[in-house]
């Protein structure tokens, strides 16, 4: 009896194991097919093998020098340029409203959370035609500062999941602070902000990957302005059917690039960023 | 049907009561939804009424200088001493006036017609041609909105200018001080902090996301299409006839939508469920008890997670092409002789479908693992534990505790995933651009969403009116799909069932 129960837990065992292996190999073939294709000498972006028959560092150092075509370090250094500004003021503004919403009581604090849950279900670039005008009457279009605006301006509207978060902090300790003559300011800074970490890491991370990645929306505002564009535009370019051929080795070069230090601060944030999204949906 | 009836049925009885359920409250949300913007209507029109009556009241009970408030803001402040507001008030009303009579005013005496005489060329005297500049609809429209918001923020001021002032003087009049300008100040980090942390979030989001929002439901109801493009040719209001045309009207584009918007529902359903269960299904084999090399599995699916998903998509595009690797390699291996078009086959568009719903599961299977196993985890050991000790077996442990625990806690999630996919516009448009052809399809391919319909008819087209009575239809259906979803669910009725 206990014989067959084990054999049994054992078959299973292996069946799990096989899939698990074949589908982690599924999952992880194309991003090794992308490195190593990043250091492959052929010529031609259209070959008749699959592992490339030269290796080469060449396609990296390409990238970073010939910038005729494509300016890959300028892209590359404004990519970052809007990341970093617009998570720094994305995640501001994300904290302040959604500790607003779960902390503070007034009077039009419903209306405040509908009409940005309404908002919310508008499709985004519906608005993006509209904010390309504007901003071109503002003399921001086709500019980076425009786009670190737009990004930062609509990530109050995200603030449903660390408003989540707060709301799982107990309240006794506000009012154990304000008993203590804390006003609600050095509440929130000193008090509620230094425990949420888990969050703040998460709205912190998820501000900065938006604009890493996004696509539409640069293609959307910078169009042609060439010497503005990110690194997603520059590699979506280098897709273009004329220019594949030539340029497919370094477009895979530039995607590792772009992809490395994201990979590297998710795996290591990987439990944090379990903890930010199971926290906010389960209580929220 | 009452509960002890329901738990009775078998699985496909229960799946169509429940979607007979769905069914049913789809006319009820709708008339709830409308119901409720009447409902607001009512309230926001008896506000404006009891409002004039309020300040009716007040104005004839006031003293003097609260009286002067009404024509002169801050006048008020000013007499009962809050000096600094009372300034402040007053330079809002000069700004406001010089901005209504050398800009604003302008526009919005044209917002009626969205200008007569486009710019245009004219012979001078001397026989050259020059150029006369005209109106242009479009920056009519834009800064005819922007007027007409600044308009209701400044009715906002004065009425926050005849409450002050009213308060002020009641408290003068019972003897003691209004707040001075520091006490103002101090009450904003304690009492009033939310307005400290919501002003500058609310001052953004009004002008990058309402102000163009308003602009953009209000060119739904133009002509401003390819042939309407200002400064040249001007555009006007046409009523609802973007509307009748995508519907009914224009053959083109009623068939164009009609094909669109099937397959953007069966792209939501299948891309939603297919990766919901796939996740499942894998995140609960990764967390088997006993399996070793947990995190390593992990790992790898999560890796195509953290890869950009552009990056990935453009990858993908490329990987699948007409000479692409999958297809050197198929070849290589001797199971097909001819390329296959995955993306770009305009005589089997079915086959690009799939293969985009097979990619979307590669991306999104991934973000189901992540989600689902921090929820697995959090499932209380003690469910399990009295589960065991009443002889529950594994299976039943697992559809009595486990099942019922996930869906209850990302039903929410589902729904936003599902609202998602509705607008997946990187998907779409960085693996197939939409494409293959489909010249029965007026601006759009045979795997085009409604929102990459909604950018190709903005940037190809340039019909803005079409795009944006679309985005309209895709909000109504986002709205009602999340509203009636989220109000039939359990989480939403029972909040605290498994807390």
């Amino acid at each position: 009896m206990i014989k067959s129960y084990k054999t049994k837990r054992l078959i299973g065992d292996i069946v799990v194991y096989t899939i698990l292996t074949i589908l982690s190999i599924i999952w992880v073939l194309p991003i090794v097919w992308i490195v190593m294709t990043s250091f492959s000498g052929e010529k031609s972006a259209f070959i008749d093998h699959v592992i490339p028959s030269t290796w080469t560092f060449n396609n990296y150092i390409e990238l970073f020098t010939k910038t005729e075509t494509f300016n890959y370090p300028r892209a590359f250094l404004n990519t970052l340029i809007i990341s970093i500004f617009s998570c720094v003021i994305s995640t501001l503004s994300v904290l302040m409203v959604s500790y607003t919403f779960s902390r503070l009581r007034f009077k039009s604090r419903k209306a405040f959370m509908n009409v940005a849950m309404i908002l919310g279900m508008f499709p985004g670039f519906m608005t993006m035609i509209a904010i390309y005008y504007i901003l071109k009457v503002i003399g921001l279009s086709q500019n980076i500062v425009g786009l670190i605006i737009v990004y930062s301006a609509g990530a109050a509207l995200g603030y449903f999941i660390s408003k989540g978060f707060f709301d799982t902090v107990p309240k006794a300790l506000d009012e154990a602070a304000t008993i203590d003559g804390a006003t609600k300011n050095q509440i929130f800074w000193q008090i509620i902000l230094p425990m949420s970490k888990p969050i703040v890491v998460y709205t912190v991370i998820t501000s900065f990957i938006g604009p890493w990645t996004d696509f539409i929306l640069a293609r959307m505002l910078i169009q042609d302005a060439y010497d503005q564009y990110t690194v997603a535009l520059v590699l979506w370019n280098m897709t273009d059917k004329t220019k594949v051929d030539e340029f497919f080795y370094r477009f895979c070069a530039g995607s590792v690039i772009v992809a490395i230090p994201i990979t590297a601060v998710f795996l290591k944030m990987q439990k944090f960023y379990v903890e930010g999204i199971t926290g906010g949906a389960v209580k929220g | 049907m009452k509960y002890i009836d329901y738990v009775q049925l078998s699985p496909i009885e229960k799946l169509t009561y429940n979607l007979g359920n769905f069914f049913k409250a789809i006319p009820g949300a709708l008339a709830g939804f409308f119901s409720a913007i009447g409902k607001f209507l009512k309230s926001f029109i008896h506000g404006i009424g009891e409002f004039f009556k309020d300040y009716a009241a007040y104005f004839k009970t006031g003293g003097l200088m609260t009286k002067l408030s009404y024509v002169i803001m801050g006048a008020g402040c000013v007499a009962y001493g809050q000096v600094v507001k009372g300034i402040i008030f007053f330079l809002a009303e000069i700004l406001f006036i010089v901005y209504m009579a050398t800009f604003g005013g302008g526009y919005i005496s044209k917002f009626g017609t969205l200008g007569t005489v486009g710019s245009h060329t004219e012979m001078s005297d001397d026989g050259f041609e020059i150029n006369v500049p005209g109106d242009d609809s479009m920056l009519i429209l834009l800064f005819g909105t922007l007027t007409l918001v600044l308009i209701v923020v400044f009715i906002a001021i004065y009425i926050l200018n005849i409450k002050v002032a009213v308060n002020c003087e009641k408290i003068v009049k019972s003897g003691s001080k209004p707040n001075t300008i520091k006490e103002d100040i101090k009450l904003l980090t304690d009492e009033k902090f939310h307005i400290t942390l919501l002003t500058v979030p609310t001052i953004l989001v009004s002008c990058f996301t309402i102000l163009p929002l308003i602009f953009m439901i209000l060119i739904a109801f133009t002509n401003f299409d390819g042939q309407h493009q200002p400064p040249n040719v001007l555009f006007t209001w046409v009523g609802f006839s973007n509307f009748g045309n995508i519907f009914v009207g224009n053959e083109m584009y009623a068939r164009t939508f009609g094909n669109v918007l099937v397959w953007t529902f069966v792209w939501a359903v299948v891309a939603t469920f297919s990766c919901y269960i796939l996740g499942v299904i894998i995140a609960l084999m990764i967390n088997k008890k006993g399996l070793k090399f947990k995190g390593a599995f992990r790992t790898c699916f999560v890796l195509s997670v953290a890869v950009p998903q552009f990056v990935t998509l453009l990858l993908m595009a490329q990987m699948l092409s007409q000479d692409g690797v999958v297809n050197v390699f198929l070849q290589n291996a001797g199971l097909i002789k001819e390329p296959i078009r995955f993306l770009t086959d305009t005589s089997n568009p079915n086959l690009a479908r799939a293969t985009i719903i097979l990619v979307n599961i590669w991306i999104g299977v991934p973000y189901t693992i992540l989600s689902t196993t921090g929820i697995l985890l959090n499932i209380p050991e003690d469910l399990y534990e009295s589960a065991r000790i009443d002889g529950a077996t594994p299976v039943v442990q697992f559809t009595k505790i486990t099942l019922p625990y996930l869906v209850f806690v990302t039903t929410p999630q589902l729904i936003s995933t599902f609202v998602g996919n509705i607008n997946n516009f990187n998907v779409i448009y960085l693996l197939s651009g939409g494409g293959p052809q489909n010249n029965a399809y007026y601006g759009a391919g045979s795997t085009d969403l409604l929102v990459t319909w909604l950018f190709k008819l903005t940037m190809d087209k340039h019909d803005n009116n079409l795009a944006a009575s679309i985005g309209i239809i895709v909000f109504i259906i986002s709205a009602t799909l999340s509203l009636v979803t989220f109000n039939n669910t359990k989480s939403a009725k029972d909040e605290g069932a498994f807390s």
